[in-house]
């Protein structure tokens, strides 16, 4: 067994990993969702298949894999096919520059817990997350179904909205870690997060990926009580269930960049780095949830509002602010050349 | 490898903007242009400039682009109209300005091919990748000046979108 061999072998288990293990989350998170919701909510939650309701997941997928495929009759048939998937891959791609723990050594080799140390990577989440929403647009528009069309038009008004804040919230993280790659940008919160420099930049983050994975108070492209389910109302079985599927993979994923962003990515005492990195993004999958079981739905003339007039001038400022403390400082954090 | 790459993606991003001009639909149209441009960026990120690849596929396929797909299913424009198909007539400006361009890159291939075939000189070396550090150094450094001119003619045009927004606005309400 060659040298190379070895590494195309340990690349592709670390990739079925990945895969398996974020698969599975979405899955179990949909469950963990629906019995967080009804604890709120003071009722008992699925609770019949297997112990503890424990094998929910694998029933709501055989219900949705044997669901009728349904494609309605004047829908654009390529599109409407296609829709589901460009809204899944994006998701799962930003996966590649989280760094989720520390390198290990395997077989005298050293192998960093990522799949690929973009020197871009903070870029590439926000092209990949700039590009998911064609999935959103697309099915809404391919589906023929007024109400899918007035959510896919919601999901693109949505984004034009957040995507903005999101970005400039992420500009001090990159003036404090003088890097784009997100693991220079974890290596530089060794000792401090920047959650405690950023607190501001901190919240807009937050605020901008709840938009980003269309969760209430901002699911406003789905809103189940005026537009049936939105963009996904035509669509049935499993291709209902990748959009699906897509939304909870984006909320671990997000969770994961805010965790890198923010909170020290796999930094922290005693545990090991793959658990603090875990429990840190299932901490924000539960405030994801937590919130769903609290807040109202905002009107998309509000998110507008809150996006342009609100979040982005408070990120600017937050930018300058940084600007000049750092200017002032000389030079920067002790970490980073 | 990488060249067999280069030339799909090229391929990729030649008959997807050819279909983007054909096409009559026009969210079919935003969806070929998407394809091409971001076959672009893969070509950029081949050629080592993934900050290029990077910018090209937020500010265009991801900005632009979604801004473009708003305003068509926003107006509902998604009903091709027959008859509104350029004639040849129309086309003819376009085509000679075209042939020029192309004309001229042909020319500059050839005498390069050429020159280099003279001197029997080795092929370039690949450019090595540049940091990012670099590039901003180069930016913001060596070419502050233009850099501000810039942002302040970006800034020109926003305060003139926002005054024919406000005009537009005000004449409604008369």
């Amino acid at each position: 067994m060659t040298a190379s061999t070895v590494d195309i072998a340990l690349f592709a288990a670390k990739l079925g990993m990945i895969f398996f293990v974020i698969l599975t989350l979405a899955a179990y998170l949909v469950f963990a969702e629906r019995k967080v919701l009804a604890w709120i909510q003071d009722r008992k939650g699925p609770n019949r298949v297997g112990p503890l309701g424990l094998l929910q997941p694998l029933a709501d997928l055989i219900k949705l894999l044997t669901k009728e495929d349904f494609c309605p009759i004047a829908a654009d048939k390529w599109l409407f096919y296609l829709a589901p998937a460009m809204a899944a891959i994006p998701a799962i791609l930003t996966f590649a520059v989280i760094p989720f723990g520390a390198p290990v050594t395997i077989a005298g080799r050293r192998v960093p817990m990522l799949v690929a140390d973009l020197n871009v990577g903070l870029l590439f989440f926000l092209a990949l997350s700039s590009i998911a929403v064609y999935g959103v647009a697309i099915g809404g528009w391919a589906s023929n179904s007024k109400y899918s069309l007035l959510g896919g038009i919601r999901g693109l008004a949505q984004l034009i909205s957040y995507e903005l804040s999101m970005g400039l919230s992420l500009v001090p993280v990159v003036m404090l870690a003088r890097s784009f790659s997100l693991a220079d940008i974890v290596a530089a919160q060794a000792t401090i997060p920047f959650v405690v420099y950023q607190p501001l930049a901190f919240l807009i983050f937050l605020i901008s990926i709840t938009a980003e994975c269309k969760r209430i108070p901002f699911d406003i492209p789905e809103a189940e009580g005026e537009l049936v389910a939105g963009f996904h109302t035509e669509y049935s079985g499993m291709r209902f269930g990748l959009f699906f599927v897509g939304e909870y993979i984006n909320i671990i994923v997000l969770g994961g960049l805010a965790t890198t962003f923010f909170l020290g990515g796999w930094h922290g005492p005693f545990l090991a780095p793959v658990i603090w990195f875990s429990l840190k993004t299932l901490a924000f999958a539960f405030f994801f949830i937590w919130m769903r079981g609290t807040l109202p739905r905002l009107r998309y003339d509000q998110l507008m509002h809150l996006g342009w007039k609100v979040l982005t001038p408070l990120a600017l400022a937050n930018i300058l602010v940084t600007g000049w403390w750092l200017a002032l400082r000389g030079d920067m954090m002790p970490l980073s050349r | 490898m990488e060249q067999i790459i280069f030339y799909i993606l090229a391929g990729v991003a030649v008959i997807g903007t050819i279909l983007a001009i054909t096409e009559k639909h026009p969210v079919h149209a935003i969806l070929y242009l998407v394809t091409s441009l971001f076959s672009i960026a893969v070509i950029f990120y081949l050629l080592t400039a993934p900050l290029v690849a990077a910018f090209e596929v937020i500010l265009y396929a991801g900005a632009i682009m979604v801004l473009f797909l708003f305003v068509i299913m926003m107006l509902d424009l998604g009903h091709p109209e027959k008859g509104i198909a350029p004639q040849w007539r129309q086309w003819l400006p376009a085509l000679a300005l075209a042939g020029v361009s192309i004309a001229s890159l042909a020319a500059v291939i050839v005498s390069r091919h050429a020159s280099a075939a003279a001197a029997a000189a080795p092929a370039p070396a690949p450019a090595p990748a540049l940091p990012i550090r670099e590039v901003a150094r180069h930016l913001f450094q060596d070419h502050g000046l233009a850099v501000e001119l810039v942002s302040l003619q970006l800034l020109f045009a926003l305060v003139g979108a926002l005054y024919l927004g406000k005009q537009s606005k005000g004449g409604e309400t008369k």
